[in-house]
């Protein structure tokens, strides 16, 4: 039943029919073709869909479509007057504030309407205008600086002089696309042609299940092409982003193992798959014993996840250096503790989504992604055909954290397209998405940690368990990286950790920005500042005594003799360590700040970049034109870090000629070579040192052409490329040069992958190339009758070796902090009971304190310029300087992530009760 | 789906639902994320274009709110110091987003234990307007949320409007609501509070509700009849004892332990008292 719609759109008469209850969200973006308001939950808990109605910012999910009737819409495509970006767009852009751009329209949107009314806001009228819009990327800080200053931006974009790229803070080169809103995501293409696809999923933990007769089911259901099960599957029902490890079906077979698991799916046009309830289904589950804990998936009547995995013991790793016992014996004070963490989601805003088509005997899928190449090896063998067949070219992606390195949706697209051979489109709910797709692996940790009088470490133990859900995806990782990360970035003479990770019915847990370092810092970073208390010893002189630099070796034995600046980041807080103790001592003597207590929290992190002592190369391409353009071939997925842009800027300089002159094919496996995952913060180090070599060997031939020396300066002048060196000036027509079939004079190309060795059984090696290192302080305040915390400022100390650009690195260090208080203070998913993004709480513009940056650069002789990676660094430091402070305000220990509000009242209280039976005896 | 009926007057929506069963529509903020994706199968009665049932309205013996009146219109609305509290609670509810589209009549209908709307409004004594094809009739709040997610509401009525007794110009109000982030956030616990003091600034009325504690929001009595005499001014959250809050019923949930409810529960209470007679004596502020 429809009804005819008159309004106005972005100052349009629009008249057209549409179902009267159909969400506006659906009107807007199916009927009307503007994508650039997008769903991210469809239950008004994210504010991605911000539209203006007559002016007032509104969730267009939960508007229907009648609710419009003779009423002025305004999406973010109105918003740019004549195609000129507004003010509020240019500063948005200017201050780096859009990353992924997947909740930038809906920011920006309400933004528009809060300037609207308060041209200059107050930093709370920012917040209180925006606080119903979740960014997951930046931490916010960028985009209240980027609407307070909006009205009055005006500026002319920075640009790059040849050779002066890296370092300067330029405009993300992708970042137009998001300030307008015409970025593409996955769900935003293939939405006229395509046919639908919805999954059926598992509601329990753990089930038998017997499917009923499907035939008659599609037979009944006009419009429904296809049910499809594991016996539709080609090749290989199983994947798994570690190849020896790949152990979880598209398509269950018989039982399911977690709650969300895939086992069947249904293909048909778009309006007989919106018309289906799922839960008419035809399928009967049989309820079967789960755990979902290690603890109870380690007892011996424990159902058991994987036959070749006896005791559902998937994976360990391990280091030891040096002599455990004579180390604790050496001790002057010794501290213990153990620590849990739970499940975490990723909660990027745009919940997964892509279309495939099946071209011949190829097959094309376009889906948001961190692992193009990874995904089309996976994707082929699940169809039987050769990865050359297969070709994956990511959307821009919305968000990843890690999750989006797994198959999510692409092997229910690639095998609907390639069984229908027509184009096929499939979209998760928030929902779907949160409960099918991987996690932060909770951990259990028990740490021991001694150190002589003079405070020096002598002696470290770890045991990590580690909850892997029901497959492995990148639990060996995990198991791999924490027992070499978890002794900090500190020297530690002897030493022994163990990791393993053990499956259970819960969710799978994968890859989340930091693979398990995170959670390996709450637990030493915690029991370090118990330790210095212990010693009498100021806990930030603690850690610069035992810091690593230079020449002192790491856990594994690895020695560094340039780039390591742990220790530089420890001694950059000095000052401001003592002034916010100063602060917060006087705050609290004050007798009027009575039952609010400040504290300050420290912790040191470090972090490898690249995969733990495996290979891991990228190759980029960059090539000049006759017409004077260069191109770079870029195949380093841009998940809203900024890859493109760093990349770039990188290579522009290696070339010596601008940014500006410089095209972009990015991604996608026909056209770019292989640069690996956009994961384990490889690609301005690995990618961005692939692209300074594609420059400098581009750079070479083109000294060639102009028979100049090295130092040449070179710039273009339409298709005149011009060499200045001692010489003189050098032009060369660009057009009397031989190009190859695609125009390029000349091409250059490079690869790189860092250098590491294996580790031997004692964990002994160099996993890592390079690591970066970094130091962070929180300051907060303890409201002690409710538990609850109040953050004042986070100082944030990262050596990232050289900053590329500093705004994006600015960016990273915002965004990677607000998860990490996410972490500390509010995230926990538990499944079947958030899964949802108002249970699953993530920080709002609200939670977010003020947040000073300081960029160290301690060269790495290996990365680009001397860079290293950032971007997973960045939240290891942050939980525990959060835990660090909450005791340094009030004496109470939090173990137990996340520190919410009960949770602190809980250890005010028992510290009391402490502190009376002290009292008393 | 169903059927879908937009009605521009309230009589037209009441002769609508003679016939057939409808769901009523306004705000959409429970209605669509309680949807899903799951299709449409119901018949929508979609209130929203009916002009008289929006607005906050001065009536002889108190105020009338509409049924259709968004937390956005009570936030913007001139009202006496009494509506203070509602007002804060406007506020806090989700976004602006959500105020701009969620009505108070939807909040109290969709009667979660931890709806922002319905502490302020016990402590306005609201009563809440149904209508229906054979007339109306009303009810006062607490006897219209019967428990979690149910309401006296018959499936021939609707709520016209809440309404609102007589305020005194003097009485002060507040509220509180605590919660796990800033923003687009359930209340782990919320409390509303009203006092009028009297000409010798003694207190002769107190009103204060609680939510999130217990399936419904509640008045403390005890407490508010121990209010009454002492002196309108700072120390008042002094009276205050566990004893007060014994009646609530919290449940633990990923939001917060039992425990931990009753024990903030007090600690809101003397929070929100202090701040609602802090403004008293305050010149002008009704």
């Amino acid at each position: 039943m429809n009804v005819v719609l008159s309004f106005s759109l972005n100052g349009e008469p629009t008249r057209l029919e549409a179902p009267p209850a159909e969400r506006l969200t659906k009107l807007l973006r199916e009927r009307l073709g503007k994508t650039g308001t997008k769903v991210g939950c469809d239950a008004g808990d994210c504010g991605a869909c911000t539209v203006l109605i007559d002016g007032e910012p509104v969730c267009a999910c939960m508007v229907a479509s009648a609710q419009v009737e003779g009423r002025a819409v305004t999406t973010i495509e109105g918003l740019a007057a004549n195609g000129a970006l507004s003010r509020l767009q240019q500063s948005m852009l200017h201050h780096g504030a859009a990353q992924c751009g997947i909740c930038t329209p809906g920011i920006i949107v309400s933004a528009a309407a809060l300037l609207e009314k308060t041209p200059k806001p107050s930093e709370e009228d920012v917040k209180d205008a925006l606080g119903g819009v979740l960014c997951r990327c930046t931490g916010y800080r960028k985009i209240i600086s980027a609407v307070m200053e909006a009205s009055d931006f005006s500026t002319t974009p920075l640009r790059s002089n040849s050779g002066a790229a890296v370092g300067a803070r330029l405009n993300r080169v992708d970042g137009e696309a998001k300030v307008r809103g015409t970025e593409i995501f996955g769900a935003d293409t293939g939405l006229e042609e395509s046919l639908l696809i919805r999954v059926i999923r598992s509601p329990h933990h753990r089930a038998a299940f017997t499917l009923g007769d499907l035939e008659s089911y599609a037979a009944s259901h006009p419009g429904v092409e296809a049910v499809l099960t594991a016996e539709d599957v080609p090749g290989r029902n199983l994947f798994g982003v570690i190849p020896p490890f790949a152990d979880q079906p598209v398509f269950a077979e018989g039982e399911t193992r977690f709650r969300g698991e895939a086992v069947a799916a249904v293909v048909g046009t778009p309006a007989a798959i919106e018309a289906l309830d799922l839960l008419d289904f035809p399928i009967e589950w049989q309820v079967l014993p789960h755990s979902l804990t290690p603890d109870e998936a380690l007892e011996t009547s424990a159902p058991q996840l994987h036959k070749n995995r006896p005791g559902n013991r998937m994976a360990s790793g391990q280091v030891r250096c040096g002599d455990i016992d004579s180390g604790f014996g050496e001790a002057a004070a010794m501290v213990e503790g153990s620590f849990s963490t739970g499940y975490i989601e990723h909660a990027y805003i745009e919940p997964e989504a892509g279309i495939a088509r099946r071209i011949d005997d190829r097959l094309e899928i376009e889906v948001c992604t961190q692992a193009p190449y990874m995904n089309r090896d996976e994707i082929a063998a699940i169809l039987n055909i050769a990865p050359e067949q297969v070709r994956v070219i990511p959307t821009a992606v919305g968000g990843g954290f890690g999750s989006k390195l797994d198959l999510s949706t692409h092997p229910f697209l690639a095998i609907a397209a390639w069984r229908l051979g027509r184009p096929v489109r499939i979209v998760y709910t928030r929902s779907e998405s949160m409960a099918s797709t991987t996690k932060r692996h909770p951990s259990q940790i028990t740490a021991k940690i001694a150190a002589t009088r003079d405070g020096k470490l002598c002696a470290m133990k770890f045991d990590g368990i580690f909850n892997t859900g029901a497959y492995a995806s990148w639990g060996p990782t995990v198991a791999n990286r924490v027992p070499v990360h978890a002794s900090g970035p500190y020297r530690i003479p002897n030493y022994e950790a163990v990791a393993q990770g053990i499956h259970t019915n819960g969710p799978v847990s994968g890859a989340f920005r930091g693979f398990g370092v995170p959670q390996s810092a709450v637990a030493q970073e915690s029991l370090f500042d118990e330790l210095a208390d212990e010693l009498a010893i100021d806990r930030l002189e603690f850690r610069i005594i035992n810091a690593l630099e230079n020449g002192v070796p790491t856990v594994t034995g690895q020695v560094f003799e340039q780039g390591c600046g742990a220790k530089k980041c420890l001694e950059a807080l000095r000052s401001r360590w003592r002034n916010a103790r100063d602060k917060a001592a006087a705050f609290n003597a004050d007798p009027k700040n009575a039952g609010r207590k400040r504290g300050v929290g420290l912790s040191g992190l470090w972090y490898g970049c690249g995969n733990t002592s495996l290979p891991n190369p990228s190759t980029i391409q960059v090539g000049l034109k006759a017409d004077g353009r260069l191109v770079l071939f870029n195949g380093a997925v841009d998940i809203g870090q900024g890859a493109n842009t760093v990349i770039a800027q990188i290579c522009a300089d290696a070339v010596g000629l601008p940014v500006e002159a410089m095209d972009f094919v990015n991604d996608d496996t026909d056209l770019t070579s292989d640069a690996g995952k956009t994961s384990a913060s490889r690609q301005t180090f690995i990618s961005g040192k692939a692209a300074f070599l594609a420059g400098e060997n581009l750079r070479e031939k083109l000294l060639r052409f102009a028979n100049v020396s090295s130092d040449a300066r070179l710039w273009l002048d339409g298709d005149h490329l011009v060499a200045d060196d001692d010489d003189g000036s050098h032009r060369i027509a660009l057009s009397g040069l031989e190009s190859d079939g695609e125009g390029f004079v000349a091409m250059g190309e490079g690869t790189f992958d860092p250098p590491t060795s294996p580790l031997d059984e004692n964990g002994q090696g160099e996993p890592y190339a390079a690591y970066g290192y970094g130091a962070q302080m929180m300051e907060l305040e303890v409201d002690e009758a409710l538990g609850t915390v109040k953050l004042i400022k986070l100082t944030a100390v990262h050596d990232v070796g050289r900053a590329i650009n500093p705004t994006l690195i600015e960016g990273q260090i915002e965004g990677g902090s607000a998860q990490g208080i996410g972490l500390a203070l509010m995230e926990e998913f538990i499944p079947g009971r958030s899964e949802n993004l108002h249970d699953y709480l993530i920080p709002t513009i609200g939670d977010i304190p003020q947040i000073e940056s300081v960029v160290l650069e301690e060269p790495d002789p290996h990365g680009p310029y001397g860079a290293k990676g950032l971007g997973e660094h960045v939240l290891v430091a942050t939980a525990p300087a959060i835990l660090n402070a909450i005791r340094d305000a009030t004496g109470a220990s939090i173990r137990n992530l996340p520190a919410t509000p009960d949770k602190v009242h809980a250890a005010l209280r028992a510290r009391e009760k402490k502190q009376v039976s002290n009292g008393s005896g | 789906m169903g059927e879908f009926s937009r009605p521009t007057q309230l009589e037209e929506a009441l002769q609508c639902m003679k016939q057939g069963s409808w769901r009523i529509l306004a705000g959409g903020t429970d209605f669509y994320p309680a949807q899903g994706d799951r299709p449409i199968s119901e018949s929508l009665l979609d209130l929203t274009a009916i002009p008289e049932l929006r607005g906050i309205t001065r009536e002889n013996s108190g105020w009338r709110i509409g049924g259709l009146t968004t937390w956005t219109d009570v936030i913007e609305a001139r009202l006496p110091a009494a509506f203070d509290g509602l007002k804060a609670a406007a506020r806090e509810v989700g976004s602006i987003q959500i105020q701009n589209c969620g009505t108070l009549a939807g909040n109290i209908c969709n009667a979660s234990p931890a709806a922002d709307g319905v502490p302020p409004l016990l402590t306005l004594n609201a009563e809440v307007e149904l209508a229906s094809p054979n007339g109306t009739r009303r009810l006062s709040l607490a006897d219209f949320i019967t428990g979690v997610r149910k309401t006296a509401c018959r499936p021939d009525e609707l709520v016209s409007a809440l309404l609102i007794p007589e305020v005194l110009p003097e009485s002060r109000s507040s509220f509180l609501k605590l919660g796990a982030r800033r923003y687009l956030v359930i209340s782990i616990a919320m409390v509303a509070v009203m006092i009028t003091p009297d000409a010798q600034g003694k207190i002769a009325e107190a009103r204060v509700s609680v939510g999130s504690c217990s399936p419904v929001a509640q008045r403390l009595k005890g407490l508010e009849e121990s209010l009454i005499g002492r002196a309108a001014k700072s120390g008042l959250s002094e009276a205050v004892t566990s004893g007060h809050v014994a009646g609530l019923a919290p449940i633990n949930d990923t939001r917060g332990t039992a425990d931990y409810r009753t024990d903030i529960a007090a600690e809101l209470v003397r929070r929100a008292l202090e701040l609602a007679v802090a403004s008293i004596g305050e010149a002008g502020s009704a």
